[in-house]
């Protein structure tokens, strides 16, 4: 596909003017040299609202060129609301090809998940942040706790999985829980379920965050340590469903529960659209398939 | 048998097509031009230039009409449009002495050089709905005078003859702040905090403005002056070195005068607090100057125990863009996060049971 000229659109390749995408790279760069710090960055005003993922759309627009292949997914799937707004942006500002395929796409841009396929050397997972400070609800002050990170000062954060322990017996987290990346900062993993941390660890993929209110950048880059904090009593653990995909049969996925109706009656599918429908293509059938066509096929 | 949502696109093509029509709203009723916006609903495209940050009118007019009269997704709409066009420069500093009044007056003294002028104001109008408004008459024609002359010198400056309020000294060479070019850091400088503030939103400064009146953070203000008018604004080309006028902008300036009992340091001296906005809104100029001296608490050694003498506090949350952004952002699908809460929520509420059924068995 042939990027439009600025002639066409009114707006620069991929909507940002060149001397902003510059300084966003630059942000971009220092992010991927310290693994996991928030590097503030001018944040322009974007076309959609703030905490609609501006911070994700402006990364996306400054490591995007013409040959990419754009794959855009929000709760997982490519067919929600934003997920489509988003990607039709591109499409239209930088004319670039899109997918809803994992595997074919350069460039991800998520919201709340990270693709159930394993991701490969030269992807881009690009995340949407809306609150990058993983010490936030502990300290308000961003001059706190940008000390507190200066200082490698994670007692706070300890004493809160701990006190979560003492309390509920387990840690109660289950999203936005809190990583240690490279061994020295911790980092938030914007709100993707605890299910996908151990993804990000060494990943081939480089994964980039932007938080366009909160005007900060941060990476992580490829093979690089990812670690979810625990304790050495208190491992670790992700979500289990008890039940696999009703569509297509998966276990050890990411399922949303779908009501379906009022007196109690609900299914699990799995959350990562793309994933579903292509074992669908593949033939998995779940419980609930039915004899639906494959999902290319509808 | 549930299928998974397709066609989200169709949809919002869809919703957007109805958006239009709605806007539009009945035939039969004409539609309104942005003129008349411009022109007839001045104050609300004064709001908007003010919050959106940029002074152009027919724009503001335009985007109130597609916003269907949402103010702030107007103010969204100028803002968006704003970041996307090329900086020259700075104006020079705009002299609000020379500015061609409209509506000049103060709180502090009884009368002054270049007067009390009142001009267009709500201020003691009777609020009582005027039904003759919906039948559209012809207002009569203003009072007409000559102007009297000779410069409106500022209060502040009649005041800082005496040193009887503290010396605003300009900061030569300095390079101006600007927080839509680099990130907001703590602690920020006063042009920074003027900027938030010239931009925040206007019932978020009215509140804190209004917070210190009651006493969370008291400043004991007066009003020195407030001034509506048309000032030129100026630019200096690199290439011809001097001074050329862009164009009048209307402004309304407000002058705090505000007590201060002095220090170790200092001597007793009244303060300052400004604000200044687009167009003509008293309400926002002066909550701006009220919460621009309460945010200079530090700077004069006193204690930050009130929200509007927090700068983190308040310029983290003044800005309606970004509020709005985030607030309507709760309505964009979580069913991921909430799917993990639910597993968490159930997880929990069988511990409970289970610890319960424990202790029940160990009473009996």
């Amino acid at each position: 596909m042939n990027a439009p000229s600025p002639a066409e659109t009114g707006y620069n390749f991929a909507y940002l003017d060149e001397q902003t995408k510059r300084m966003i790279r630059r942000a971009i760069l220092k992010a991927i040299a310290i693994p996991g710090y928030q590097v503030p960055f001018a944040s322009r005003e974007m076309p959609m609202p703030y905490g609609w993922g501006t911070g994700g759309v402006q990364v996306t627009a400054a490591v995007i060129g013409p040959d990419d292949v754009l794959k855009v997914i929000d709760q997982g799937s490519d067919d929600t609301t934003n997920a489509v707004s988003i990607r039709k942006f591109f499409a239209k500002t930088a004319g670039v090809a899109t997918t809803t395929r994992t595997a074919e796409a350069t460039v991800i841009q998520t919201r709340h998940r990270i693709p159930e396929t394993p991701l490969s050397e030269g992807q881009i997972l690009v995340y949407q942040v809306p609150i990058p400070e993983p010490l936030r609800f502990l300290e308000p002050r961003e001059t706190e706790t940008r000390k507190l990170h200066a200082l490698a000062d994670y007692g706070l954060m300890h004493v809160k999985l701990y006190e979560d322990i003492a309390r509920h017996g387990h840690i109660a987290t289950t999203y936005d829980y809190p990583v240690e990346v490279a061994g020295r900062y911790v980092m938030n993993p914007s709100p993707t379920p605890k299910f996908d941390n151990p993804k990000m660890h060494r990943s081939p993929a480089l994964q980039l965050f932007g938080a366009g209110r909160e005007k900060r950048i941060y990476a992580v880059p490829p093979y690089t340590d990812v670690v979810s904090l625990d304790f050495e009593d208190h491992p670790f653990e992700v979500q289990r469903f008890e039940k696999p995909c009703a569509l297509c049969a998966a276990t050890g996925v990411y399922l949303d529960e779908v009501v379906l109706d009022d007196r109690g009656g609900r299914m699990f599918v799995c959350s990562d659209s793309d994933y579903c429908a292509s074992r669908r293509d593949a033939g998995h059938r779940g419980e609930m398939a039915g004899d639906a066509l494959p999902a290319g096929q509808s | 048998m549930y299928v998974a949502v397709k066609g989200g696109e169709a949809a919002i093509d869809n919703a957007h097509a109805l958006l239009a029509h709605e806007r539009r709203g009945p035939a039969d009723v004409p539609e309104i031009a942005p003129d008349q916006i411009e022109h007839q609903l001045s104050l609300a495209v004064d709001r908007v230039m003010a919050e959106g940050s940029l002074y152009d009118p027919a724009l503001a007019a335009l985007a109130i009409k597609q916003a269907r009269g949402d103010l702030i997704e107007a103010i969204f709409l100028v803002r968006a449009f704003r970041t996307t066009l090329p900086r020259f420069g700075h104006s020079e500093p705009l002299d609000t002495a020379r500015m061609a009044i409209e509506r000049r007056i103060s709180a502090t003294y009884k009368d002054l050089p270049g007067g009390q002028v009142l001009g267009p104001t709500f201020d003691y109008t009777h609020r009582l709905i005027d039904f003759m408004l919906a039948a559209g008459v012809t207002p009569p024609e203003p009072a007409e005078a000559e102007p009297e002359c000779g410069a409106v010198p500022r209060v502040t400056d009649l005041l800082d003859g005496e040193q009887l309020i503290e010396a605003e000294t300009p900061r030569d060479g300095e390079p101006v702040g600007d927080l839509t070019r680099a990130p907001l850091d703590f602690p920020a400088d006063r042009d920074l905090r003027l900027q938030a503030l010239a931009r925040g939103d206007e019932g978020f400064l009215l509140a804190l403005g209004y917070s210190t009146q009651r006493g969370y953070g008291r400043t004991h203000p007066f009003v020195g002056e407030i001034r509506f008018g048309e000032v030129m604004a100026e630019f200096v080309p690199e290439e011809l070195g001097f001074a050329v006028p862009l164009g009048p902008v209307a402004l309304t300036e407000c002058q705090m005068v505000n007590q201060f009992h002095g220090n170790a340091e200092q001597p007793p001296q009244f303060t300052r607090g400004y604000g200044l906005v687009f167009g003509q809104s008293e309400r926002k100029a002066m909550s701006m100057s009220l919460v621009d001296r309460a945010l200079r608490t530090r700077e004069f050694g006193e204690d930050v125990v009130a929200p509007a003498q927090d700068e983190e506090f308040v310029l983290s949350h003044c800005d309606n863009v970004q509020a709005t952004g985030f607030v309507e952002h709760l309505k964009l699908p979580h069913y991921v996060d909430f799917q993990a809460e639910l597993g968490l929520v159930r997880q929990m509420r069988a511990e409970h049971e289970a610890a319960r059924e424990t202790l029940r068995e160990a009473a009996e």
